[in-house]
């Protein structure tokens, strides 16, 4: 049979697998409004809770009063650290290996911290109960520079022996939490003191927020009867979530069932617990009724999940020729009141050490220094793989501040020390194995695309024209390249509480040929429901159309660790081919007992089994599954179902390379994106039409990032980016229309050679937007300025630079 | 708090009396006692658009409206908007065009594309980026957002042409 007969090509279309730009099969009910959110749920009964929350960044508490709020008619309780102190539930442990506050427990560490928790018949009396409740404070220096807290008598965590190790080693003073070192510091120091070319700077990448949408939020309820609890929240990785309830609660874990519903958007806002969760839950056993809490939107800003805040001084060196010899980092890491990151446990500071980025950098070192501060806990990976995109910013700043002192094209700097195709598998100084890259091509695809060698003589140019007097707009060139490390991980050193990072798949083939599949990852959005069913359409043979996936029931999906750091495709996508491979291998066998050949006589052909050299001879997938459910055959059991729980061997490193091309109103401080490229590699493409809407999404968050989001403290700790109104999220208006572009380098050892994408936008659209900004001002001298770039920012760079007059 | 007030509502056709407090946020009115959980919250200060509705002709951010300011008004919420069988032209087209992602926006961008399109029928690039303004989307970028209702616009004006 010829293999490329339009008959097989038709076959092929109808099961809309890998590569079919199918549409959403979750979109039907999102577009009637028929979504399930948590705060959809409505339970008989339900109560719901509401926090008193600390208006001081740091304060004693002297007294809390709760009778006015116990008085009003509706309360049903509210909950004090002293409540919760006899469960031992004041405290939890973070996904770090520290513990935080539940409720306020003596002291409140940053504002808007959980003091308490009021539960009444509705979200109204709630509220009206939470005013009521009188808590009396004493005021303590506040401390939200993580350089003066390193030198502060102040303690902040005085629950720490302040000369005990802590999670990752020792501290060297009460508020230091960490030092994480990786590499050769005085291979690299030595190499960077006698390189011809050293280029130094600090660079900061500020706090911000995920701010997804859709708050956090939960419902719990305890079923007293038959002593089962039920949690539904806004869980990116509800098994862990699972697991972490049954641990602190002391319920068992099969009494515990997590469920996330459809999620609004969670971009690592939704991995962590916080302490909302723990609370509904004691208001659930207390009073034996389901109990709501939602965040409002001040809430979620202040206090569930900041990302960033990383001061990341570095030192880069060089040949004269522009070759670079070696890498140097050390990061001053801000998590505020508690070390609440969610990083893998043995990375406190997560894929930092990707920070050489797509260049073959012999020597390199890093060290980060994580401190407390009167901020925030955190901080998670806004779409992000655990810092990859504080990683990707540093490199990418320190190559444009290279480039600016060897007086040499960023654009060509990045291409004489690019990973070379052949050096692939690649190992970094710092230690990671980079899958595969072909990172010239991609380059040069992208410089060409967007017409490179014209918009550097079109900016010459403009600086011209800017010096006569003939304009007041510059041009910047966003330039590009970054490597991210995604889909943890590999369980030899990838572990969430001890968890390993796996995750998994199940599948039941049902008599009639059609399917469902339960994975242990949860969509956000992402569309897991099409693509993971056209993976499976690929490896089974049966239509995407045909195939359910149903994720975030723990009581009925297999163990995964969730979704977040572009791990569902990498590692739940690979789970999703490899179970679906075994599904095929027990076909076979059914299939040839069907044909009465041997076993290896029959071979697979897109939606069949096929015996070799007479195409005529076949039966289908849909006839092999009907077969496993009515045929008795002899050393097959009945049925078609198979599970796989996949630990990836490696991580994959999607790469990509972004242009912006950015106009900048010197005087107003105004700029305009004219033009923004994005060409992504995340190997294997599962849904064209999803990885672009995928980039776009991520990319306007970058805009946002880069261009004017940032959750901002005064020196008394006071949240000043707490709404909307402060905190800049883009409109269509701002946002501009993007170009996407594509190469395809396969991960070898993925098992569709898929990589990943989510993310991609988000770790190389930073730097793109803000090398946009550096770039314009660099021929009248800058070199570093922080994000963001608002427009009070721009304007004031231009005026620093002496642009007014 | 004090006394509730009888409060009168015709949503999506159907007239509904209830009484409730005066500060109740018409929101939670169409969530919480009409069950009509299409509106979402995603702010509660009226910037992102989540909860619009249509109101008397107008786009509306119900999260700062209070029910009572609301009472005798005529509503329209996403839930009024085509039924399973039948989509209404935008529905279709944000499918078709992935204008979504994880869906919390979507009733609200749906909305308010109804009435932009009744304002303007034919609406460049221009002024549907500057009429969503509104409407917040942290999945989308809002390029595919774009697409759909220019696609709607020209799917609706289509069928008015054959129809004359």
């Amino acid at each position: 049979m010829n293999d490329m007969t339009p008959d097989r090509n038709e076959r092929k279309a109808n099961l809309k697998g890998l590569g079919s730009s199918r549409k959403r099969v979750e979109d039907l009910r999102f577009t009637q409004g028929k979504g399930n959110y948590v705060d959809d749920i409505k339970l008989e009964g339900m109560l719901h809770g509401d926090f008193v929350r600390s208006p001081y960044a740091h304060a004693r508490i002297k007294s809390i009063n709760t009778d006015a709020a116990m008085a009003l008619d509706g309360v049903l309780a509210v909950l004090t650290a002293k409540d919760l102190e006899p469960l031992g539930l004041h405290w939890m442990p973070t996904l770090a290996g520290d513990k935080q506050m539940v409720l306020a427990d003596g002291k409140v560490l940053f504002q808007g911290q959980e003091v308490a928790y009021v539960v009444a018949k509705d979200r109204y009396i709630a509220a009206d109960g939470a005013e009521l409740v009188e808590v009396e404070y004493e005021e303590l220096p506040v401390l939200v520079d993580p350089f003066e807290a390193l030198k502060s008598d102040v303690i902040l965590r005085e629950d720490l022996d302040p000369k005990a190790d802590g999670a990752h080693g020792p501290r060297k003073h009460h508020n230091h939490i960490f030092t994480w070192e990786v590499g050769e510091k005085e291979a690299t120091e030595q190499v960077i003191d006698s390189s011809d070319v050293v280029a130094e700077e600090m660079v900061y990448y500020h706090r911000t927020h995920p701010c997804p949408l859709e708050t956090c939020g939960c419902v719990a309820s305890m079923d007293k009867v038959n002593g089962k609890l039920t949690l539904y929240g806004t869980f990116q990785a509800p098994h862990a979530i699972r697991t972490v309830v049954s641990l602190i609660s002391g319920l068992e874990e099969h009494n515990i069932r997590v469920i996330s519903p459809d999620i609004g958007g969670g971009f690592g806002n939704k991995v962590g617990a916080y302490p909302g969760y723990v609370c509904s839950v004691v208001a659930s056993i207390v009073t034996g009724l389901p109990v709501k809490w939602v965040e409002d939107r001040m809430e979620n800003l202040m206090t569930t999940a900041f990302a960033r805040d990383y001061w990341m001084k570095g030192k880069i060196s060089a040949t004269k020729e522009g070759k670079i010899t070696g890498l140097w980092c050390h990061t001053t890491a801000d998590h505020g009141g508690f070390d609440a990151c969610a990083d893998p446990t043995k990375f406190p500071a997560g894929f930092m050490n990707i920070c050489t980025g797509s260049y073959d950098i012999p020597t390199a070192y890093l060290a980060v220094d994580g401190v407390y501060t009167n901020k925030a806990p955190g901080g998670v990976a806004y779409r992000c793989s655990f810092r990859v995109t504080e990683a990707a910013y540093f490199i990418e700043r320190m190559i444009e501040v290279l480039a600016i002192e060897l007086n040499m094209d960023a654009a060509e700097l990045r291409r004489i020390n690019f990973i070379k195709q052949d050096q692939f598998p690649y190992t970094s100084a710092l230690g990671w194995e980079y899958d595969s890259g072909d990172y010239h091509t991609a380059w040069d695809k992208a410089l060409v695309a967007v017409g490179y060698d014209d918009l550097r003589k079109e900016q010459a140019q403009r600086v011209e024209d800017f010096k006569a007097g003939k304009t007041r707009k510059l041009l910047g060139i966003g330039l590009t390249h970054f490597t991210e490390i995604v889909g943890a991980g590999p369980v030899k050193n990838c572990d969430i509480l001890g968890l390993g990072m796996f995750d998994s798949c199940e599948i039941r083939i049902h008599p009639t040929g059609s399917a469902i599949a339960r994975l242990g990852t949860i969509s956000q959005g992402q569309g897991h429901a099409t693509t993971f069913a056209q993976i499976l359409a690929s490896e089974i043979g049966l239509p995407a159309d045909s195939i359910t996936i149903e994720e975030g029931d723990t009581d009925t999906a297999p163990y995964g660790l969730g979704t977040y750091g572009s791990r569902s495709t990498p590692v739940a996508g690979a789970a999703t081919a490899m179970a679906g491979r075994k599904i095929r291998a027990k076909a076979q066998m059914i299939a040839a007992y069907m044909l009465e050949v041997h076993d290896d006589d029959v071979e697979f052909d897109v939606d069949r089994f096929v015996v070799k050299g007479a195409p005529e001879r076949f039966k289908t997938m849909k006839e092999i599954a009907f077969a496993a459910y009515n045929q008795a055959i002899p050393g097959i059991e009945p049925g078609l179902e198979a599970v796989s729980y996949y630990d990836p061997p490696n991580m994959t490193y999607p790469f990509g390379a972004y242009i912006c091309v950015m106009e900048i109103d010197v005087d107003t401080g105004e700029h305009e994106i004219r033009q923004f490229y994005a060409l992504d590699d995340c190997g294997t493409r599962i849904n064209p039409m999803i990885i672009e809407g995928q980039v776009h999404g991520g990319l306007t968050e970058a805009l946002a990032i880069a261009m004017g989001q940032e959750i901002a403290y005064d020196n008394m700790g006071n949240v000043k980016t707490g709404t909307l109104m402060d905190f800049f999220l883009p409109t269509a208006w701002e946002t501009p229309n993007y170009t996407t572009d594509h190469t395809t380098t396969p991960s070898p050892h993925h098992p569709i050679g898929a990589k990943g994408v989510g993310e991609s936008p988000n770790v190389g659209g930073v730097p793109a937007f803000s090398n946009a900004v550096h770039d314009a001002f660099r021929p009248f001298g800058l070199r570093q300025v922080h994000m963001p770039h608002d427009h009070w920012r721009i304007w004031k760079t231009a005026n620093d630079l002496g642009l007014h007059g | 708090m004090s006394g509730k007030m009888q409060i009168k509502l015709k949503v999506n056709g159907e007239d509904h009396e209830f009484s409730a407090e005066p500060r109740e946020l018409l929101v939670h009115a169409l969530r919480e006692r009409l069950n009509l959980t299409g509106s979402h919250v995603g702010c509660e200060t009226g910037h992102c658009g989540v909860c619009t509705v249509t109101l008397n002709g107008k786009s509306i951010k119900s999260c700062t409206m209070f029910v009572a300011q609301a009472d005798g008004a005529e509503l329209t919420t996403v839930e009024g908007m085509g039924s399973p069988d039948n989509l209404h032209v935008l529905q279709e087209a944000f499918r078709e065009h992935h204008g979504l992602q994880c869906g919390y926006c979507t009733p609200g961008m749906i909305m308010r594309a109804a009435k932009l399109l009744e304002e303007i029928p034919n609406p460049t690039e221009e002024q549907v980026r500057f009429g969503m303004a509104g409407n917040l989307c942290r999945c989308t970028g809002y390029q595919n957002i774009v697409k759909s209702i220019m696609a709607a616009a020209s799917e609706m004006n289509s069928a008015k042409e054959a129809a004359q």
